[in-house]
C-alpha cells in the first residue's frame, strides 16, 4: 500500500471520529445550558477548550453563548476541527482513497458528506439542534457499519481504525483534562447539586451516562467517573479500550508487513501504563499530570505511526 | 440551424418509422409511462451523487463538482455498422502507430515529402527527446479515443484522433451499469454487446507493454495529477478497477534505476506507468522544470527501458489537428490501403489560400485551435454573433498556423427524453482502443457524447453536454 493512501485513511477515520466527538460535546453543552442557565457560558468556554479551538474561537467570538458556540462547532470553516470542516476533509480523503475502500464505505461516506452538508447549509435553529445532532451521529455510524460490513482485515482497516482510536484517546483525554477539575477529591467532597450536573456531562460527553449507571447503580462519584473513562477496558470511549484496538491493529500491520517499528514500543509502553495502573495511583500523581502527559504520548504516537509508515515521506 | 428536419436521426426515418436497430427499443418506450420514465431519471441522478460520479470544471468555482447528465435512451448501433468502424479504427491507429515510430526514428514520411518537414519540426508537441528512443513493445499509444461522427445512413467521418491522454471510458462503463440497474428488462429483449471488460483489457493490454527491467509480474500505477484534475474521478475508478495503484508525482521517486512508489514499507518498483499527466508535467528535469505533478528523472528510466509510460511521450503529434489533415496519406503511406473512415475536409488556415477561405466564409465553419482540446477556444460560425465572428477573425490573422477550419457538419441526432417527450439531438461517439504488441482490441461501442441544447452541435461535458448509453447489438 502506498504510504500516502496509509495517511489518508488515518486521517479520513480520525476526521469522522472527529465528526462525531464534537456532536457529543455540544449536545452535553445543551443539556447544561437548558438545565443550568447560570454556569452556561463557563460550559460552552470549557467544551471550546476541549474542542481545542479556544484562541480561534476568541479570535472571531466575543462571548461563550449558545448559539456563536455551536455555530462554530458546527458550521464553521475557519474552525479547522468543525463538523463541516472535518467532514470536508474526511471526504477529500476518501475520494483521495477510493481505490481502498469498498463501494459501500465510499457511498456511505459520501452520502454522510450530502447529507451533512445539506443539514449544516445555514445556522442550525435551537430547537433543530436535537435532530441535526442526532442526523450527524447517525450518518458517521453508517460509514462505520458499513466499514465493519465490508472491509477486508487486511492493513487498510487497520490504518483507519488506528486513526480512529488514536482520535478517541485524544478526544477522552481532552474532556478530562478540561473538566479534571470537578473530578478532584477535594472539591467532591462538596457533593453539590452543581457537581452532579458536571459529572453527568462528562459521561454524556462520551454517551456513557447509561453504561455508567448499569454498572454502578446510582452512586455516580468522580473517582468512579475517572476509573470508567481512563482504565475500564469494556468502555468503547475509554483509553484503555482505546488502547487495547491500537495496539492491536498495529500488531496485524506487524504480522503483516514482518517489520516492528518504534511505534509498536511506543504503543506497548502506553496500554502497559494504563493496565498497571490503577485510579487511586493516578489520584496519587495527579490526575491532571497523569491525562496532560497521556495527551502528549498519544499525540507523539501519532507522528510516529506517521513516520514509521511514510505517510509523508 | 434554423432547418432541423435534414439531419439524419438514427432511431427515426424520414417518414417517421422506426429504424431497424432500434425495432425492439422503439417498441419499448412506446409503451412506458412518462411519468415512470421521469422517476428513474431522478434515481439515476441520485446514484451518479451518491457514487462521486462526478468532474470539475475549471474556471467555474461554484460548480466544482457537477455531473455530467445523463441520457436514458440509449444509442444503438447494428453489427454491421459497428464492423465498418472497428475495422476503420483498427486500420487508423495502426497507422499513427507506425507514423510516431517513424517520425522518432527515420522520418521516411518526411523524406517522402508526403507531410511538410515544417509541421513536424516546428510544432511544440513534437518531443525531440523521443528522438531513437525505442518504447517497449514498439507501442506509442496504448489507448486511444477516435471521436466520429455521422452524418448520414451510411456516412461516418473522423472528427479528431485522441491519442495522448483520451478521458471519458468511466462515463461509457458506468453509463451501462446504470441502465442495467434501470432497464434490465430491455437487456435480455435487446443482445447487447458487453463492454466491462475495458478494465480487465486494459490492464493486460498494459502489462503486456512492461518493460524489459520488469521481473514478474508487472506492477501497473496510474498517475494522476491529483483530486482538483477534472477528470480525477476517472483515474481513481480506473485505477481501483484494474486493481492498479493510484499514485501522484510525489508518491514516486527514481531508486536503484527503477521509478518506485512509497509504500508503507519502503520504495516498491513499477514497471507499467499509466499517466493521465501531460508530456509537459511528466518529468521536470526532462520538459517543464516548473512542473509540480510529475517525478524528476522518470524519463531517463524510460530512455533506459526501466519503465513503460502509457501514452509514450510525444504521441501528441500524432493527433495535432494540424496533422489530422494529413492522415489520410499516412494511413497509405504505412498500410498501402485507402483510409477506410474518411477525414472530415479541413483547411489549413496556415496555408495563405485556405486562410483566404476561411475568413471569406467564417459564418458557415468550426474553427479550431490547432492544440486545443474540450471545445475550449473554438468557435461555431453558423451559432456565433457578429461581434464574435470580427473578434475570432482578429485572433485568427494574429496567429493563423494556431487554426484550422472545418465545414459544419450535420451531425446525426438520437432522440433525448425530455418533460415533453424524445427531441432529437446531436451525438458524436468516442470508440477506446487499447493497443499492445500483439493486438489492437476495441470496446464495442464507447462514449456517445450529446448536446442537450436545442440544434446545438457542441458536445462537450465541459460545455453543457452529456453522456448516452451505447449498445452495438450482436450479430
Amino acid at each position: 500500500m502506498l504510504g500516502k493512501t496509509a495517511g489518508d485513511l488515518f486521517w479520513m477515520f480520525r476526521c469522522l471520529e472527529r465528526i462525531e466527538n464534537t456532536s457529543r460535546l455540544i449536545d452535553a453543552g445543551f443539556r447544561i445550558a437548558l438545565t443550568r442557565h447560570t454556569s452556561a457560558a463557563e460550559e460552552w468556554a470549557s467544551i471550546i477548550s476541549t474542542a481545542g479551538a479556544r484562541e480561534q474561537f476568541l479570535e472571531c467570538h466575543n462571548e461563550f453563548d449558545a448559539s456563536n458556540v455551536v455555530d462554530f462547532l458546527l458550521r464553521d470553516t475557519a474552525n479547522p476541527s468543525s463538523v463541516v470542516s472535518s467532514m470536508e476533509a474526511a471526504r477529500n480523503n476518501a475520494r483521495l482513497v477510493r481505490t481502498a475502500l469498498t463501494r459501500e464505505v465510499f457511498e456511505a461516506t459520501n452520502e454522510c458528506w450530502m447529507t451533512l452538508k445539506e443539514l449544516l447549509k445555514k445556522p442550525v435553529k435551537e430547537r433543530e439542534l436535537p435532530d441535526a445532532l442526532s442526523t450527524i451521529r447517525r450518518q458517521a455510524a453508517l460509514v462505520r457499519a458499513a466499514l465493519h460490513g465490508t472491509m477486508l482485515r487486511n492493513d487498510i482497516f487497520n490504518f483507519g481504525r488506528i486513526g480512529t482510536f488514536l482520535e478517541r484517546a485524544d478526544n477522552t483525554a481532552r474532556i478530562l483534562d478540561v473538566k479534571y477539575y470537578v473530578l478532584l477529591p477535594s472539591i467532591s467532597l462538596v457533593g453539590s447539586h452543581l457537581d452532579n450536573v458536571q459529572w453527568d456531562m462528562i459521561l454524556r460527553s462520551v454517551s456513557a451516562q447509561r453504561s455508567y449507571r448499569w454498572l454502578n447503580g446510582g452512586d455516580i462519584n468522580p473517582k468512579g467517573i475517572a476509573d470508567f473513562l481512563i482504565l475500564d477496558g469494556r468502555l468503547p470511549r475509554s483509553l484503555a479500550y482505546c488502547f487495547i484496538n491500537i495496539v492491536d491493529n498495529l500488531e496485524y500491520l506487524a504480522t503483516n508487513y514482518g517489520e516492528r517499528h518504534d511505534c509498536h514500543e511506543q504503543a506497548n509502553a502506553l496500554l502497559d501504563r494504563l493496565n498497571s495502573n490503577t485510579i487511586d495511583n493516578i489520584f496519587e500523581i495527579g490526575l491532571h499530570e497523569f491525562i496532560e502527559e497521556f495527551v502528549a504520548d498519544n499525540n507523539a504516537l501519532g507522528q510516529q505511526i506517521e513516520m514509521d509508515y511514510r505517510f509523508n515521506g | 440551424m434554423e432547418d432541423g428536419a435534414k439531419f439524419f436521426d438514427e432511431m427515426y426515418g424520414e417518414d417517421g418509422s422506426v429504424r431497424n436497430p432500434y425495432n425492439k427499443y422503439g417498441e419499448w418506450i412506446e409503451d412506458e409511462q412518462s411519468a415512470r420514465l421521469s422517476k428513474k431519471v431522478r434515481e439515476a441522478e441520485t446514484v451518479f451523487r451518491r457514487t462521486g460520479i462526478t468532474f470539475n470544471v475549471y474556471g467555474n468555482e461554484q460548480a466544482a463538482e457537477r455531473l455530467i447528465p445523463f441520457d436514458i435512451v440509449p444509442r444503438i448501433i447494428s453489427a454491421q455498422e459497428w464492423a465498418r468502424l472497428e475495422k476503420g479504427i483498427k486500420q487508423r491507429v495502426r497507422a499513427i502507430n507506425a507514423f510516431l515510430h517513424d517520425i522518432y526514428h527515420r522520418q521516411e514520411i518526411l523524406r517522402a515529402g508526403r507531410v511538410p518537414q515544417n509541421l513536424i519540426v516546428g510544432n511544440e508537441v513534437f518531443l525531440p527527446q523521443m528522438m531513437g528512443v525505442q518504447p517497449p513493445g514498439n507501442v506509442y499509444t496504448h489507448i486511444v479515443g477516435i471521436d466520429i461522427v455521422r452524418t448520414a445512413e451510411n456516412q461516418f467521418y473522423v472528427l479528431e484522433d485522441n491519442a495522448r491522454t483520451p478521458s471519458g471510458v468511466s462515463y461509457m462503463l458506468e453509463n451501462r451499469e446504470t441502465m442495467l440497474q434501470m432497464f434490465p428488462e430491455l437487456f435480455s429483449e435487446t443482445k447487447v454487446r458487453d463492454v466491462s471488460n475495458y478494465p480487465a483489457n486494459l490492464r493486460r493490454s498494459l502489462a503486456a507493454c512492461a518493460p524489459p527491467k520488469c521481473e514478474g509480474k508487472p506492477v501497473v500505477a496510474v498517475l494522476t495529477p491529483g483530486i482538483h484534475n477534472s477528470a480525477y474521478y476517472e483515474h481513481s475508478f480506473l485505477a481501483d478497477q484494474m486493481g492498479a495503484e493510484l499514485v501522484e508525482g510525489h508518491d514516486l521517486r527514481i531508486v536503484n534505476g527503477r521509478v518506485a512508489m512509497r509504500t508503507t514499507q519502503g520504495y516498491a518498483p513499477i514497471d507499467v506507468l499509466y499517466r493521465r499527466v501531460d508530456d509537459d508535467y511528466l518529468d521536470p528535469l526532462n520538459f517543464n522544470p516548473i512542473s509540480q505533478l510529475g517525478v524528476p528523472g522518470v524519463f531517463d528510466v524510460y530512455r533506459s527501458e526501466g519503465i513503460t509510460i502509457a501514452n509514450a511521450p510525444g504521441t501528441g503529434i500524432s493527433d495535432d489537428k494540424a496533422i489530422y489533415s494529413y492522415l489520410p496519406d499516412i494511413i497509405e503511406f504505412y498500410t498501402g490501403e485507402q483510409a477506410i473512415l474518411e477525414n472530415v475536409p479541413t483547411w489549413r488556415c496556415s496555408e495563405p489560400e485556405s486562410l483566404t477561405y476561411v475568413l471569406d466564409n467564417l459564418q458557415d465553419l468550426v474553427v479550431k485551435e490547432v492544440h486545443g482540446s474540450g471545445g475550449y477556444g473554438m468557435l461555431v460560425g453558423p451559432a456565433a454573433s457578429k461581434q464574435e465572428l470580427s473578434s475570432f477573425a482578429k485572433k485568427l490573422k494574429a496567429k493563423p498556423a494556431g487554426y484550422i477550419a472545418q465545414p459544419t457538419l450535420s451531425l446525426s441526432t438520437v432522440p433525448i427524453f425530455t418533460k415533453k417527450g424524445l427531441a432529437p439531438r446531436h451525438v458524436d461517439l468516442r470508440p477506446f482502443v487499447l493497443v499492445s504488441p500483439n493486438e489492437i482490441n476495441i470496446t464495442p461501442g464507447g462514449l456517445t457524447r450529446v448536446a442537450l441544447k436545442e440544434g446545438s452541435l457542441v458536445v462537450n461535458s465541459s460545455q453543457g453536454g452529456g453522456t448516452k448509453d451505447t449498445w452495438v447489438l450482436e450479430e
